[in-house]
């Protein structure tokens, strides 16, 4: 019981130092958990995907859209079980601030190819009876305050005008991870109207969703569909819902490892401060710890009692750091609203929070603790702070 | 009377290890803090130098960009038959009629994906961006599937180097040059014959136009007549405002970010400097008093020990912005969210950078410094001396 005591009177000999300490440690593993979270986000698109869909879309990229009339002959392609389409719309609901996906869909075919995305059998039948209904996820009703019956008009980028949708629905998801972010519409009220305009743009769609059978025939099923239409004026892109994701994140690359990087140097800052303490610590007390060695204490002793002490200082600020990570992010997420779809801190995060403490702990006593081990017991005696 | 400077920066090496210390944390975030923004100042730079004073860009109206965009010809007639476009020597009037698309390309590195933007120019296009050479190669023949790419495609993605070939829109390009477009965000492009172009993506329309203005100072009226004509649903921008305001949201997110970080890590370093100078006061107790006793007074203190803590915080603002300036060498790429296309900038350190990054520091050093020295300015001068 003495030696647990001693260590804790130790930490908390110099209260105000020791305070602070632990505050700047604070500080580092929030925002180094909050940092980990952004980036984790950006990848949540890819985790919340299913591996027995798969997206095709133009080769050349996505800006080029493949003619409808594909549905009917991928759906013939051996381990497809199902197929849907959907556009992208890129409308500016009052404001360019006000950004959120926007996607016309092919009504039922899509709903169904998605189940994470919940939506009730009366607001369902609703939406896909009305050729102007909309649905819209529970997150992007909630920030702009929609209720279900509402009308919300969109400035289209792509398809100029204002097009006016009715919500019939509101869903959610089926997971923590599901996006409930995105806005859908009729593909055929789209379609219809783009015809009607521009008749060469109409009958086009960005990307087809297929279900496969079996999600072991990924690859197969997707090079069956892309030799459909080689060397056709269209020719496709189908690889799996996850790597669809993975090259958006990929496009950001260079933000997102500036932002881990960022997140290291943190707890490099930190683990400066800590260090600091730590050896302030030390040489203050450099005529204690000859006194130790000298009532008969082994090295091993004080090693330890300045290791425990930098330790106990460093994980008590880890914790908390872990326990301020939550509301930080939810008003992290909060303030920059639907950008970033599925914020949530991972257990992975939390890990390596308690990690990095850890390390600033261990690092921090490292030299001092090598200086007392060393010091000869005359030369700590004479030894003034 | 104030305390002689050399005692306040001999107490700095007379604790080597937690001067180092504390710098050092200080020098990291003004790093994180400069380089920040210098990311945000190259990105606006490369794109506001894109533009041209009396050049104009014609989209279709609340496109936002030229991908999205769509002039069909008889529009793009209507707007070629303006009065106010320069006429040049040949007798052909300046204006550039462009498709832009995006394809995927892959990179050189990674072999990852990213969107490239291809562009369909003519020779008043070329004559309407004079910061634009060629480098390397030739320039690409109208009427061929010859392409040009420029600096940062060649050297960032696969088949775009010089004789290198690109399969896109069902054709093979060959790339017989390569220009340099001065650090602007064209030499994230790679540039075509505009009709070719046309035909290979099966377009009938262009995307956006280009002109320039006999008189610059004509745009508000060019712009009225343009947006009041009932036959064409185009707007008309300023080619230096239209590209700047591209760069908005990226440039507007890494500065959001990077402060919002820079100052929870300033958290960090400020912390780190008030425990050193708590220390220094702790350890200097009866040092403080003697020299109160030798009728220095309380200000001077107070003085001395802010002096300190400034210093240490100078010392880390240059460290971190020498690191800092060490970054201009390199040169990002990335997707710049609004236009969904790759963009390559550098790292620009400005005189105002160096001057926020410097406050930045100081202001850290004051701040953590402020307690201790207020500590050390009130202690009794007893007191301290029996301390000691």
């Amino acid at each position: 019981m003495f030696v647990p005591l001693l260590v804790l009177r130790n930490a908390f000999r110099h209260r105000l130092r020791t305070t602070l300490t632990i505050v700047g440690i604070i500080v580092a593993i929030t925002a180094f958990g909050l940092l980990r979270t952004i980036v984790d986000a950006w990848y949540a698109g890819a985790e919340a995907s299913s591996s027995a869909r798969l997206i095709t879309r133009s080769s050349v990229s996505l800006v080029f859209s493949l003619p409808l009339n594909y549905a009917q002959k991928i759906r013939q392609v051996e381990g497809v079980s199902s197929v849907a389409w959907a556009n992208w719309f890129g409308g500016v609901y009052v404001s360019e601030r006000n950004f959120f996906a926007q996607f016309a869909i092919s009504g039922a075919s899509y709903l169904d190819m998605y189940p994470e995305f919940v939506l009730s059998d009366g607001e369902r039948k609703a939406f896909l009876a009305d050729r102007v209904g909309a649905v819209a996820g529970r997150k992007l009703a909630d920030k702009y305050g929609w209720k279900v019956g509402d009308q919300i008009p969109l400035r289209g980028t792509i398809y100029p005008g204002t097009w006016t949708f009715t919500l019939r629905g509101i869903y959610d998801g089926a997971e923590a991870g599901t996006d409930t972010s995105t806005f859908f519409f009729h593909f055929d009220y789209l379609n219809e109207s783009i015809k009607r305009l521009y008749p060469r743009r109409g009958d086009q769609t960005g990307v087809f969703v297929e279900r496969l059978r079996d999600p072991e025939a990924a690859a197969a099923v997707s090079q069956a569909i892309d030799t459909t239409f080689r060397n056709s004026l269209a020719e496709t892109l189908t690889e799996t819902e996850k790597a669809f994701q993975l090259g958006f994140v990929a496009m950001s690359e260079a933000i997102l490892l500036a932002i881990q990087a960022v997140s290291y140097v943190v707890i490099v800052i930190i683990m400066a401060v800590m260090a600091n303490t730590m050896a302030m610590t030390a040489r203050e007390r450099y005529g204690e710890y000859a006194t130790f060695k000298a009532l008969g204490f082994s090295n091993g002793f004080v090693v330890m009692l300045i290791v425990a002490e930098s330790l106990g200082i460093a994980l008590l600020g880890g914790l908390l750091g872990v326990a301020f990570t939550f509301p930080m992010a939810d008003v992290f997420a909060s303030s920059v609203g639907s950008i970033l779809t599925g914020f949530r801190v991972s257990e992975t995060t939390i890990g390596l929070q308690v990690g990095a403490a850890f390390v600033i702990g261990l690092v921090a006593a490292a030299v001092p603790a090598w200086n007392a081990a060393r010091i000869r017991i005359v030369d700590g005696l004479r030894a003034i702070g | 009377m104030a305390i002689p400077f050399n005692y306040i920066a001999r107490n700095m090496v007379a604790r080597r290890l937690t001067t180092v210390l504390t710098a050092g944390g200080m020098a990291l975030v003004v790093y994180v803090f400069a380089t920040v923004l210098m990311l945000a100042a190259g990105l606006e730079k490369t794109l506001v130098a894109t533009g041209q004073d009396d050049n104009v860009v014609v989209i279709r109206r609340s496109s936002q960009t030229e991908v999205q965009s769509g002039i069909d010809r008889l529009q793009a007639g209507i707007v070629e038959s303006l009065p106010d476009i320069v006429v040049a020597a040949d007798g052909k009037r300046l204006v550039s009629k462009e498709p832009v698309v995006l394809i995927n390309l892959p990179k050189r590195k990674t072999g990852k994906p990213a969107n490239v933007v291809i562009r369909g120019v003519t020779e008043a296009g070329l004559a309407l961006r004079p910061q634009v050479r060629l480098v390397e190669g030739r320039m690409f023949v109208p009427g061929t599937a010859e392409v040009i790419a420029g600096r940062s495609i060649a050297d960032g993605f696969q088949g775009a180097g010089l004789g290198e070939t690109l399969r896109f829109a069902s054709r093979d390009w060959t790339v017989v040059g390569v220009f340099d477009a001065g650090h602007t965000g064209f030499d994230s492009e790679i540039w075509g014959d505009a009709e070719q172009m046309l035909q290979a993506f099966r377009r009938n329309g262009f995307s956006s136009m280009l002109f320039r203005l006999v008189d610059a100072d004509r745009f508000d009226a060019v712009k009225t007549t343009l947006e009041s004509d009932p036959r064409l649903t185009l707007e008309a921008k300023r080619e230096k405002r239209f590209y700047a305001e591209q760069s908005e949201a990226l440039s507007k997110f890494i500065s959001y970010l990077g402060t919002g970080i820079s100052v929870i890590f300033s958290i960090g370093a400020v912390i780190g400097a008030a425990i050193t100078m708590y220390a220094s006061v702790a350890s200097r107790t009866g040092e403080i008093g003697t020299l109160r006793a030798l009728g220095f007074s309380r200000a001077a203190i107070l003085t001395a020990f802010l002096g300190e803590a400034l210093l240490l915080g100078l010392l880390g603002g240059v460290i971190g912005l020498v690191g800092a300036s060490a970054m201009q060498a390199l040169s990002i790429s990335t997707t710049n969210f609004q236009t969904f296309a790759e963009i390559a900038f550098s790292f620009t350190l400005t005189p105002r950078i160096v001057i926020i990054s410097l406050i930045f520091a100081l202001g850290m050093g004051f701040v953590g410094g402020f307690l201790p020295a207020a500590r050390a300015a009130r202690m009794k001068i007893v007191d301290a001396l029996r301390a000691a």
